[in-house]
């Protein structure tokens, strides 16, 4: 019982590194089912208020002096502002591969599309000159990336596996070289004054402007939490039990009742709108935005901030957004070679913990039971 | 056996399957009677597995037609067949493995819902009746196969046995008016297999119709009503179990390979 590998893998005897720290990292793991059968027993109404506890932290973090969390050579708000960026990503992206299990590699083509649609339809110096109001542009742009995301589920979600890894990933490419050549979005050169949130001080400053970037953390920390809490609703529902199975065995899913298809394309076009808004969010931020923001890279660093940080998990995938956000931020000098650390970290992850940092659930309570039983069959014996 | 309800429920209707040069079924015609258990046996490679996939959607046939209360099956996909009332377990198991047993027969139970995204996320009334129905249904399905015990646990770390039951519980929930066991009693001892052919009458005695494959002759014999006979594609019987045993032609086919038969 003890030789098996949690995650199914062959566990190789004699390397003393390996074996220690695959041992530090099962610790780990009966750590984390320990802390979740706890907080579990934990009274409802604690936990809620525990839940409103940590999102008044989070809220506060840009005005809070806590030692060596802000970056020196930037900005914290603004790099938190990313980091929440990064995290309304990855759980849009968890709802696609984590949940449904279908691989994007081309979610950046719909962010891409959230942040054009801004661009396109509010700045005065984008082609289209509409200048259209920026809570107006917030429905577009979600709408328009769940459209491109139908539009490209559609016929692709027929495929599997590896097809459709590479499909999405020509999909990112497709969005990305059309920035590049179309004259509306205008390439490298790119569209300025995209509009950023409505409101002014009594004095009469925007309230989001370029120098106090914390209405914009705010801001988003606050659609953070709202997507994640629909999520979470999705997740307890029937849908989320259809996604899981299709995960799991689509042939049986169907032939249980399960419309694959549909729910398949419902994964895609949520996702797809997590990724436009977050797209949006990011566009009027930057207040610029041209072709060299979406690259396939990117795209890679999105999936990434999923598996590293454990798909399927809303804690993991936030907690893996925050790792590959946060760190080049906060560590400048890592900055330029993060693809290569990450690249390495993710060999690393894939080799002693397939499943992510922080498990599904599902994983995390079998590994507990394992080890219960394992416990039970010790003393039976003795 | 109890009375047979006369009217067909299911009609397998000249159905012929290719695939490639291979005819895995030719020209088969059977009818399956509401209230029936129906046994569909056959030496290996007969087709038997061939006429569920068939029949719930999953190989559309070369030619020939099915019918569920005379409405046509072939073409139709198959999440639409199971709701129409067609549910199956599978010869190789395939729960959904890292879903609770619970969760799984709720999979099932969805097949009678209709809530979608909107629905979930707006916690609309269907959403909430839905979710209480669905695990009222599945609470009383894990209880009936005597699994309830591991509602909690995950598929797959449960006993072999149990696998099989939690994957009749499954088809079940859908609320089938025809069940088809794909070899039920596979790698069962034999107390386990009197325990489900107790099961599968109550099945029936539940008001559905039984559709069962199965290798073991004893099990056919002692629960079918009627017998259908596959060689090689094609139906060489149907009669009830008495006297399909004394077929010469099931004999020489089926039941004379010596070692093999009850």
């Amino acid at each position: 019982m003890t030789s098996s590998g949690p995650g199914g893998g062959v566990r190789r005897r004699g390397n003393p590194v390996v074996s220690a720290l695959r041992s530090a990292d099962d610790w780990r793991l009966s750590r984390l089912a320990d802390m979740r059968r706890r907080w579990q027993a934990i009274p409802r109404l604690v936990r809620i208020a525990f839940g409103v506890a940590l999102a008044v932290f989070f809220y506060l973090l840009p005005n809070l002096a806590i030692p060596l969390i802000p970056t020196p050579d930037t900005n914290f708000a603004s790099v938190l502002f990313t980091v929440a960026v990064y995290v309304l990503v990855a759980v849009g992206l968890n709802v696609v591969i984590g949940l449904a299990g279908l691989l994007d590699l081309g979610y950046i083509g719909f962010f891409a599309v959230g942040a054009y649609s801004v661009a396109i339809f509010g700045s005065p110096a984008s082609p289209l000159a509409t200048k259209y109001p920026w809570l107006m542009l917030i429905p577009i742009a979600i709408a328009l990336s769940m459209l491109s995301g139908v539009i490209l589920g559609g016929p692709t979600l027929r495929l599997r596996g590896d097809y459709l890894a590479i499909v999405t990933l020509g999909f990112g490419e497709i969005v990305r070289l059309v920035a590049v050549n179309w004259s509306i979005t205008k390439g490298q050169i790119g569209i300025p004054s995209v509009p950023a949130p409505p409101g002014h001080y009594p004095n009469g400053s925007p309230v989001f402007g370029v120098i106090d970037t914390r209405p914009f953390y705010w801001l988003a920390l606050s659609v953070v939490l709202i997507c994640m809490f629909g999520v979470k609703l999705l997740e307890s529902s029937r849908v989320g039990r259809s996604w899981l199975a299709i995960r799991e065995d689509e042939d049986a899913a169907e032939l249980m009742g399960v419309p694959s298809f549909k729910f398949k394309l419902w994964a895609f076009a949520i996702g797809a709108g997590l990724g436009g808004l977050s797209g949006a969010l990011f566009a009027s931020r930057q207040g610029f935005i041209n072709s060299n923001s979406f690259d396939v890279l990117t795209s890679m660093l999105f999936v990434a901030a999923v598996v590293l940080g454990g798909s399927g998990n809303l804690a993991g995938v936030t907690l893996g957004a925050v790792l590959i956000s946060y760190l080049p931020e906060r560590f400048r000098g890592f900055a330029d070679k993060r693809f290569l650390v990450f690249g390495i970290a993710l060999i690393v992850i894939m080799i002693f913990r397939p499943q992510g940092l922080i498990p599904s659930r599902r994983r995390a309570v079998e590994l507990a039971d394992r080890r219960h039983e394992a416990e039970e069959e010790a003393t039976a014996n003795v | 056996m109890s009375e047979v309800d006369g009217t067909p429920l299911l009609e397998v209707d000249d159905v012929v399957m290719r695939f490639g040069g291979v005819t895995a079924l030719d020209h088969v015609s059977f009818v399956v009677h509401r209230g029936e258990i129906l046994g569909l046996i056959g030496p290996n490679g007969a087709g038997k597995t061939t006429c569920f996939n068939v029949m719930t959607g999953v190989f559309k046939p070369t030619t020939g037609q099915v019918r569920l209360n005379g409405a046509p099956l072939v073409s139709r996909s198959r999440h639409q067949i199971t709701r129409l009332g067609i549910a199956r377990t599978f010869q190789n198991i395939r729960l959904f493995p890292e879903m609770t047993a619970l969760e799984n027969v709720l999979v099932g139970a969805d097949a009678r819902h209709r809530t979608s995204v909107p629905g979930a996320v707006l916690r609309l009334p269907r959403h909430r009746r839905e979710e209480r129905e669905g695990r009222e249904t599945a609470f009383e399905l894990l209880e009936f196969m005597g699994i309830a015990g591991v509602a909690n646990q995950l598929a797959r770390n449960l006993p072999y046995g149990d696998q099989r039951r939690l994957e009749i519980a499954r088809a079940l929930a859908t609320g089938p008016e025809l069940l088809c066991l794909d070899e039920p009693a596979a790698g069962f001892n034999p107390a386990e297999k009197e325990r489900l052919l107790e099961l599968i009458r109550r099945i029936r005695d539940r008001g559905q119709t039984v559709l069962l494959i199965e290798h073991d002759m004893r099990l056919v014999m002692g629960v079918t009503d009627r017998v259908v006979v596959l060689e090689f594609g094609r139906k060489i019987a149907d009669a009830p179990p008495a006297q399909v045993r004394s077929d010469p032609k099931v004999v020489a086919a089926y039941l004379g390979v010596p070692g093999d038969a009850a």
